[in-house]
């Protein structure tokens, strides 16, 4: 990277991640409170993503520059403020700050791990994970640089949700972030361990009004024959920018399922990233942007197969409407070792605006030579004809764009968890305002 | 039926109309009276399904002259949704595919608009689900469509009973069916034709567009008009469709050489 040529451009960049860092007081575990150091000194070196970067090459950080780099305060999220949960669920909310376990009884199967052993979990992954403290197994594969996502979060999150799964677990868990109306940096770390042949459904809901950064680091390692059946929610304001990475470990036999539903933020950047660790597990990835107005909607994924007989199908989607911007780069990688892969990915874009742009870019490395591996990528406008058939039976042109934009949604939001209803998530693929009391 | 008595409800004045600046129609004179079936016959290009679009609005398609008007109003200044809700309804040639948009909701949708448009009140959720499980009958058709997307993965066979059950449902004054024979077995034809019989009645009126005769053996047109180069050659009764089928429509391009050149492009 040439530091000489663009020194000007670097300089506010460092102040930012300086200041942001300047801030965090020693919140964690001695144990915990290492990790996050070694992660801060990462940070340290690769400041702020740049378009420079491949990885951020067609995306614009302006929304993530305007951020004031201070924490939120405590008690930014009044959990009285949020819809009630569905019936069957165990809702968790993260402000940062509070024990997001204080006053809930966690249900059957699902256990906290105590710090001292999340000190050791996090310092000695299964495998290798170089110098990158705040890197998880998943990510460490990725290249030399963790995520930036990951990293910030990793490098500023004062607590750690660390959670063990054993058995069926009946309830839904839903982990709930709103930075509402306040500005600044919500920082968010997660991990989840699922022993073999655990179940479980999580929904991970971020919402935000104002100019904050949500920042969100989601590991889960599945254990053999473990299923994680993961929904994600993203309602963002105008100024508000997420960015999340999912790095999920999964032993052989092991069903990992992600539907996510993300819209109106400025920027949003979802890096879900799978490890089959040697194979023989099945990932099923659905996700559905929009982007309206200035938003920028963009998902890196990493699908990687360490081991024979992998299976993945992959579905992403997107509604560009205004004068917004969606990215998607889908990499998938089959070394020798994983035969028999069988691996499908499809884009499928909405593009709504003729000022509204996409760049959608299947990544397949195959070096196996015994796989099933197809993608494709499409990008078209609402169907004239479809439209004309709706019309002539009465439905006017509103409301046979909005039927249709409904059948484009309805694809990925099936699939989420019942329990995301309340969060009213094709209102707000539809541009509806999100649901406040 | 022919009454000549009976209301006019659509008439067809001299009409001109092009697709992507090519003229097809040149110049189409039709009236149709309550309770009167008619068929437009002729080979493939000759405008027989241009002619069903233009009626229905399709925005790919341009009136460059003359006027339709239905009921004494002018069919052709109404939006395509506002023609349907007043009771032109158009069978699909090639019904589309809409993946994820429910058969059962659009049905219902598209059922109230026109039921709105009638001064009848909105059938809820319940009272629709009653109505369509009892028009179903009229083509015979599996429930098990309503709860699938529309046309999506249907036969051919499936998808034009869904188009007369739709036509069941919104109860048209004027049905226009293009091609509703087409990729149907003899089954099937009997079935779609008869549901067409059905919901036939001294009030309503007809118009098939069709190649062949086999559609006029199960329903029985009052008139057939002829069509070539973009307007009516010949209008005779149903005897004309039985000529046709021995003479084949050679004569045709006799009649149309006869005839003053038409302007194409």
């Amino acid at each position: 990277m040439g530091s000489l040529s663009m020194p000007t451009a670097e300089a506010p960049a460092r102040t930012w991640s300086t200041a942001l860092l300047g801030e965090i007081g020693p919140g964690l575990e001695p144990t915990l409170e290492a990790a996050r150091q070694r992660a801060a000194l990462t940070l340290a070196r690769h400041p702020f993503p740049s378009r420079r970067e491949e990885a951020w090459r067609f995306t614009d950080i302006a929304p993530l520059q305007a951020i004031t780099p201070a924490l939120l305060a405590p008690g930014t999220t009044d959990p009285a403020t949020l819809p009630a949960a569905a019936a069957g669920v165990v809702r968790l909310v993260l402000d940062g700050h509070r024990d997001p376990l204080a006053g809930v009884s966690l249900p059957a199967g699902i256990e906290s791990i105590p710090a001292a052993e999340l000190g050791t979990l996090l310092q000695q992954p299964p495998n290798d994970r170089g110098e990158e403290g705040a890197s998880t197994h998943a990510a460490a594969w990725a290249g030399s640089e963790a995520p930036w996502s990951g990293l910030l979060a990793a490098a500023t999150a004062g607590q750690i949700l660390a959670l063990r799964v054993k058995g069926v677990v009946e309830p839904t868990l839903e982990v709930v972030s709103d930075a509402a109306t306040a500005e600044g940096v919500l920082p968010l770390r997660l991990l989840l361990i699922l022993e073999s042949d655990a179940q479980l459904e999580l929904l991970q809901v971020h919402r935000a009004a104002a100019a904050s950064l949500t920042t969100v680091l989601l590991e889960a390692r599945l254990g053999a024959g473990a299923r994680l059946s993961h929904g994600l929610i993203g309602q963002g304001g105008d100024a508000a920018v997420l960015l999340a990475e999912l790095a999920i470990d999964q032993e052989p036999a092991s069903h990992y399922a992600l539907t996510s539903a993300v819209a109106g933020w400025a920027l949003s950047r979802l890096e879900p990233r799978v490890l089959q660790s040697s194979g023989a597990a099945t990932s099923r990835l659905r996700s559905l942007q929009r982007v309206d107005g200035r938003q920028i909607a963009d998902q890196h994924s990493q699908v990687r197969f360490e081991g024979p007989e992998g299976k993945l199908d992959q579905l992403h989607k997107v509604i560009a409407d205004g004068a917004g911007r969606s990215v998607f780069n889908g990499a998938v990688a089959v070394p020798q070792a994983a035969q028999r892969t069988d691996a499908v990915q499809l884009s499928r874009s909405l593009l709504l605006s003729d000022r509204a742009r996409i760049d959608t870019k299947p990544q397949l490395e195959i070096v196996a030579d015994d796989v099933k591996c197809a993608h494709g990528a499409t990008v078209s406008r609402l169907q004239q004809e479809e439209l004309f058939y709706l019309r002539s039976r009465g439905i006017d042109a509103a409301k046979a764009a909005g039927l249709l934009l409904r059948g484009f949604c309805g694809e990925v939001l099936r699939d989420l968890p019942a329990a995301a209803a309340i969060w009213q998530p094709l209102g707000a693929m539809l541009g509806e305002e999100a649901p406040r009391p | 039926m022919i009454r000549p008595e009976a209301p006019v409800l659509l008439e067809i004045r001299d009409l001109y109309a092009s697709v992507a600046d090519q003229p097809i129609l040149h110049g189409v004179n039709l009236t149709i009276r309550a309770g009167e079936i008619h068929a437009v016959m002729g080979r493939n290009g000759s405008g027989k399904s241009t002619l069903s679009k233009v009626l229905a609005g399709h925005p790919a398609y341009t009136v460059t002259g003359g006027g339709v008007s239905y009921r004494g109003e002018d069919l052709l200044a109404l939006a395509p949704e506002l023609r349907a809700r007043r009771g032109v309804f158009l069978g699909f040639q090639y019904p589309v595919e809409i993946p994820g948009v429910s058969n059962l909701e659009f049905l219902r949708v598209a059922t109230n608009g026109r039921r709105l448009e009638q001064g009848a009140e909105e059938l809820d959720t319940f009272a629709f689900e009653d109505l369509v499980r009892e028009r179903l009958a009229v083509v015979q058709m599996d429930p098990a469509f309503l709860e699938r997307s529309v046309n999506e993965g249907f036969s051919g066979g499936e998808k034009k009973r869904n188009e007369i059950l739709q036509m069941a449902l919104l109860d048209p004054l004027v049905a226009i069916l293009d091609e509703t024979d087409s990729g149907l077995d003899i089954d099937a034809l009997r079935i779609v034709a008869g549901g067409v019989n059905q919901l036939a009645t001294p009030d309503n009126a007809t118009l098939l567009i069709t190649h062949y005769q086999r559609l006029l053996d199960v329903i029985t047109p009052d008139y057939v008009h002829v069509m070539a180069a973009g307007r009516i050659l010949r209008t005779g009764g149903k005897e004309l469709a039985l000529e046709l089928e021995d003479r084949g429509y050679d004569w045709v391009d006799a009649e149309l050489a006869a005839l003053a050149p038409v302007e194409v492009g």
